[in-house]
This record gives structure tokens, C-alpha cells and sequence, in this order.
């Protein structure tokens, strides 16, 4: 369950405000939050992960209030429960595909497993890249190795943004079927911020900015 | 996928910085170590030579020289004085002196030398012997550990001796001195000498004398050649040239018998320098080398004081060799700060990654604190393997030069205190970098992609 109420948000503490409006994702629901560039969606995604702190209101992750968190407690929150999907995969350079999804599970306080990174990875049907370098990968190929290290954790929310700005068509149904497929079987909350039109009509639930 | 294993896959990941920086941190450390080794071997074997000897009694010249020829058996010998000027000193009544030991030197078999001198020397040293006998009666040579190691003589072998300290036969005389004994290995001179008695250094050098130099007898009374190193010609010979005079010259008995003690031999007899043991070391005792260097021929050094001239002389380069070390250290310290500082620029989003993933910033701190004390520590080991091996690899050269035996597995105490040291600069280097990656603006890095 993903909630958020009254919440402000400031780039400077004497600059102006932003305000959002309320959302309310209940557990399993898929979101699609829209808005024009500019509009502060990734914004709104980064203070949802607990990337940026808000100037006032709340955000309730399940019955966390993750705002009022300590920063320590945060960034294991934030590990643990909230995958975030980024419009550009990135991983860490110097490992390989399984040891970064390894590196995902180490740094949420979970015990690494190649068996959990072998299966997610199957899940999304390129094992067969397990033991690769993430810059040998092509795009769609690094989306998929992207989402499963969102996964890997069996996160209860997934904030995705701009998950699919960079994909051609095929690609894109691909990863909305994997996000929305993988969503599901994990009974997460599933929140993709977009300007792409072509998720418009796949989506019923949409917040506009 | 710990963190360590990340800082290590991280470094790898870019081989040629990694490689420079240690690279630049072994040379640092291979250096100061080197210098520990050496000071630390050279002055633990000058110590452990100086075996409780108070002064030394040769010919006029440099202290510093007759110090280390006598003692250390490293330069050539001040010259030679005559049993006459030396005698008194050979009195075992000799109220300040507990001790005195005859050195008789100038040739050498195959570079090591051959030193004429009395058994007593064993004591000075606490040397004993690992088999056969000690040199009793003439041409009998008790020989050092680390010549019969290096030379494979066994008791009863022969060998010819040779004029000076060269390995050269065409100075070879023509008597045999033949191996009785061979001592423990000791760590100290006796292990890279041949010992025998001092008179047989005199009927070597007396029997040449009569066989190839009677014309020349003239010249020799006038002109006394007390120069007795390395530069040795046969035209000078001043050992003893009045032996043809002798009644007894010759006779079968003298050669192999019991030689008598040296203060009853005549006056015109040489020995090379005398080292001394005092009954105690009071007043009287210090003015005596005064006396001696004032009042006779001859000179009289301390040992502890000209090592320690020298060691303050060495000092200076060393000095020099530390501050460059110390340069190249930093420099090294310098070349980890910048590679890991330039790195994070382009690791700047993988950082704000892991902070997504749930990394705190203290975990990115040890990251980038990780990664400089691996370079630091893989520079150390380098290094110390460099320095090393180094040592061990010239561990010959320098037996060889400075007669001690020399090791490249010895590990030092400051070595310890270096490895800290080194640790200590990764830390230090790696702090700045660290702190930065720690404050990666998540959200910042991030929306910049």
C-alpha cells in the first residue's frame, strides 16, 4: 500500500513549493502517474522511495510513515520494501549481472543467494546472461537485469520511472508485461511514472500531474 | 558480495591506476625498508663485533682505518709495529690491561684473510669450535664457518696463502698452512677468517725474503716500509727483513713446532695491531690511549667511538635515501587520493545506486576507505617483498665486502611500525574521497541520469 497526504515539497528551503496531489495505491494495484516534463514527477518518485525529504505531509509505505524515519532505518527500508526502476538501467560496473543482483540483496540486509538471482533472472528469461559484464547487455536486455534487481528483494512497492522512454515498441510491451506480470506474482504495488502515451491505454488507474 | 570483495572488483576493474598506485607504494616502502634491513644488519654485525674490545694499538694512520682493518677486517692495515714499541702491552703484568691479543695480517687465501693471532681471540668473541683442534704450532690454520662453507675445506686440507688481500696466485708463497680445525658459525669476522699463529706469518714472509730478495737487503734496512695493504709489492717488504741474521733461521723445528710467546720473541718482530681488553674501565685506563697516541709510535683507537664516527658519517646518505622514500611515499599516498577521487566521478551514479538499494552513507564511506587501504596493503607487501628479496639477492655481494653474514628473511620490529604507516596513508588518502562518496546527493544524481 502506497499513501500519500498533504505533501509539499521544496528545491530550496526559501524556494517555491511544490504540491501533490493525494495518492492512494492500495497493495497490488498498478498506477500509471503522468505528467508533462517539468511537472516534478520524478520528483514525486524520489520523495514515494525516500530519496528527498518533503517539506511537510506524510508517505505511508504498508504502515510506515517513511518520512519520519531515521536515515539509517530509511535507507534499510527502502532496501527491503521499495524497487526502484530507473529510465536508464545503471548497475555497478565492475561486477557482473548475478553479483550485482547479489549486491541488491547484501546491501537490504538480506543473505545473498545465487540460487534467488539465478531464478528471478529465469523469471525474466535471461539466465543465460547470469554471469555477464551489465556493459556487454543490450538495452531491453539491461531493463530486464534492471527489473530483477527491483524484484529480487520481493519488494511490497515498485516505483518505476520512465521505464520504457528509451525502448522501441517490442521492447516496451516486454517490460510493461514484465513489470505489470512480475507485480502481480509478488502482490506489490506497482507505481510507473511516465510521459509515454503508449502506457496510457494499458493502465486504467492514472494520476495526473 | 561483501564489501570487501566490491572494493577489490572495483579496483581491478581499472588495472592501470591500480597498478600505478602500487607500483609507486612498493617503491616507497621497498625503500625504507631496505634501509631498515641495511642499517639494521650492518649495525647489529658492527656490534656484535666490537666483543668487549676497548682499544686497538697499531701503527700510526687513520683510527678509523685501523679500527676497521683490526676489527672488522674491512680496509687495509694502518701498517705494522715492532714487538719492541709493542711489548710493553704484551705484559700480562700490565696493571690496566686484561687482556691483549696480537693481530698479524696481510695475506689471504682465495679473499678471505689470514690472520696471525693467539687462541685467546675465540674468548673475545665467544667463538668455539664446531670440530677438529685449535692452531697450536705453526702453518696450523683453525678455519671461520663461512670459509669452509664457502670454500668446502675439510680438516687436513692444504692451502697455500697469498700476499695481500687479493685472490691472486701470483703472490701465492710457496708454504702450505694445512686445516686443523673449523669453528661454530658465529655471526661474527672469525666466520670469514683463517686462523693461525703469528709466527707463521713471519717465516712466510721471512723464507720469501731470503729466496728472492737478498740483493735488495740494503735498500731494506734503510728504508722501512710499514705499509702493509693491499697495494703490497714484493719489493716492500718490511716483514722482519733482519731475519736472515738469526742463528736459528731455518732450522727444521722452528716451522712445525709450538711457537714460543710472542714477548719473548725479538724486537725487531712485527705485528700488525694489538686489541685490548681493560681490567676495568677507569681513569688511568681512558688516559692510556691518550699516552699512547702522544707519547709513542704508535696509535690507539677506541672501537665504539670510530663506529660510531661512522655510523654518524652513513648517517648523512641515509638521511638523504629517508627523505627520498619518504617523497615517493607521499607521492604514492598522493596517486591513491587521485585515483580514487577521480573515479568517483564516474562511479557517482553507481553510488547513488547502492544508496537506492539500501547502502547507507557509512557503507559507502568503507567502500571507498576499503579500496585505499587495499592499495596501501598490496603496495606494502610489494614493497616488503621488493626490499626483501632485494637483500637476499645481494646478501652475497655484501658478505662478501663487509665479511658478516647477511639476510633477506630477518623481519624487523620497524617494519611492524611501517606497515601501520602504510595502512595509515591508504586511510588517510583514501578520507576525502570517501567523505564525498558518503554525501552522494542520491536524488540529485539521479534525476541527472
Amino acid at each position: 500500500m502506497l499513501l500519500t497526504q498533504d505533501l509539499q515539497y521544496a528545491y530550496r528551503d526559501d524556494g517555491p513549493t511544490l504540491q501533490f496531489p493525494d495518492i492512494k495505491c492500495q497493495t497490488g494495484d498498478h498506477w500509471l502517474l503522468l505528467g508533462q516534463s517539468g511537472s516534478g514527477k520524478t520528483t514525486l518518485l524520489h520523495l514515494l522511495a525516500g530519496l528527498r525529504t518533503p517539506k511537510s505531509g506524510k508517505i505511508k509505505v504498508n504502515d510506515t510513515v517513511i518520512n519520519q524515519l531515521p536515515s539509517r532505518q530509511l535507507d534499510q527500508f527502502r532496501g527491503r520494501n521499495i524497487g526502484v526502476i530507473f529510465q536508464e538501467a545503471h548497475f555497478v560496473r565492475s561486477l557482473t549481472v548475478a553479483e550485482n543482483l547479489m549486491l541488491a540483496q547484501k546491501l537490504a540486509g538480506i543473505t545473498p543467494s545465487i540460487k534467488a538471482a539465478k531464478e528471478i533472472l529465469e523469471h525474466l528469461n535471461i539466465a543465460h546472461k547470469l554471469n555477464a559484464r551489465t556493459s556487454q547487455l543490450s538495452i531491453g536486455e539491461q531493463q530486464r537485469v534492471n527489473i530483477a534487481r527491483a524484484m529480487i528483494n520481493k519488494p511490497t512497492v515498485i516505483l518505476a520511472d520512465e521505464p520504457t522512454s528509451a525502448l522501441d515498441d517490442q521492447n516496451t510491451a516486454q517490460v510493461v508485461d514484465l513489470l505489470r506480470r512480475e507485480a502481480k506474482e509478488a502482490n506489490a504495488t506497482l507505481l510507473i511514472v511516465t510521459h509515454d502515451n503508449r502506457l496510457k491505454t494499458i493502465f486504467d488507474q492514472q494520476i495526473e500531474l | 558480495m561483501n564489501l570487501l570483495k566490491l572494493s577489490w572488483k572495483n579496483l581491478t576493474n581499472k588495472p592501470l591506476a591500480m597498478l600505478l598506485s602500487i607500483v609507486l607504494f612498493a617503491l616507497g616502502v621497498g625503500l625504507i625498508s631496505l634501509l631498515f634491513l641495511l642499517d639494521n644488519q650492518l649495525q647489529k654485525n658492527f656490534e656484535k663485533n666490537l666483543a668487549g674490545i676497548d682499544l686497538v694499538i697499531g701503527a700510526k694512520g687513520s683510527p678509523l682505518q685501523l679500527i676497521l682493518s683490526s676489527m672488522y677486517h674491512i680496509d687495509a692495515p694502518t701498517g705494522n709495529v715492532s714487538l719492541k714499541e709493542i711489548r710493553p702491552f704484551l705484559n700480562p703484568r700490565h696493571p690496566l690491561i686484561e687482556t691483549a691479543i696480537p693481530l698479524s695480517m696481510g695475506d689471504s687465501y682465495k679473499g678471505y684473510r689470514i690472520l696471525g693471532t693467539e687462541t685467546k681471540i675465540l674468548d673475545f668473541y665467544e667463538v668455539t669450535l664446531a670440530e677438529g683442534a685449535l692452531w697450536e704450532k705453526n702453518f696450523e690454520a683453525t678455519i671461520g664457518a663461512g670459509i669452509a662453507k664457502e670454500l668446502g675445506l675439510n680438516i687436513g686440507d692444504e692451502f697455500a696463502s697469498s700476499h695481500g688481500f687479493m685472490d691472486d696466485d701470483d703472490f701465492a708463497h710457496d708454504h702450505n698452512f694445512k686445516v686443523v680445525g673449523i669453528l661454530e658459525p658465529s655471526g661474527t669476522v672469525l666466520d670469514q677468517l683463517i686462523l693461525c699463529t703469528t709466527q707463521s706469518f713471519w717465516i712466510v714472509h721471512d723464507h720469501e725474503m731470503e729466496a728472492e730478495a737478498p740483493a735488495e737487503e740494503e735498500e731494506d734496512h734503510d728504508g722501512h716500509e710499514h705499509a702493509e695493504g693491499e697495494d703490497h709489492d714484493h719489493e716492500g717488504h718490511e716483514h722482519a727483513e733482519g731475519e736472515e741474521h738469526e742463528p736459528e733461521e731455518g732450522a727444521p723445528d722452528e716451522h712445525e713446532g709450538i711457537p714460543d710467546a710472542l714477548i719473548e720473541e725479538p724486537d725487531d718482530k712485527e705485528i700488525t695491531s694489538l686489541l685490548i681488553k681493560f681490567k676495568g674501565r677507569n681513569f688511568q685506563a681512558l688516559n692510556m690511549q691518550r699516552s699512547i697516541n702522544e707519547n709513542t709510535d704508535l696509535q690507539a683507537a677506541t672501537p665504539a667511538i670510530e663506529i660510531n664516527r661512522l655510523f654518524s658519517l652513513m648517517d648523512t646518505g641515509e638521511q638523504a635515501l629517508r627523505v627520498l622514500a619518504i617523497v615517493i611515499i607521499f607521492v604514492s599516498g598522493l596517486s591513491i587520493f587521485i585515483s580514487l577521487y577521480s573515479s568517483l566521478k564516474d562511479r557517482q551514479y553507481e553510488l547513488a545506486l547502492m544508496r537506492v538499494m539500501g547502502a547507507t552513507p557509512n557503507t559507502l564511506f568503507a567502500l571507498i576507505v576499503l579500496e585505499g587501504l587495499l592499495l596501501a596493503l598490496l603496495g606494502f607487501i610489494v614493497g616488503i617483498f621488493l626490499s626483501h628479496g632485494g637483500m637476499q639477492l645481494f646478501a652475497g655481494a655484501m658478505q662478501e665486502a663487509y665479511r658478516y653474514t647477511f639476510s633477506g628473511l630477518e623481519f624487523l620490529r620497524e617494519e611492524l611500525y611501517l606497515f601501520f604507516g602504510a595502512l595509515g596513508i591508504g586511510l588517510v588518502a583514501a578520507i576525502i574521497p570517501a567523505i564525498r562518496a558518503a554525501r552522494t546527493d542520491i536524488s540529485e544524481t539521479l534525476s541527472e541520469g
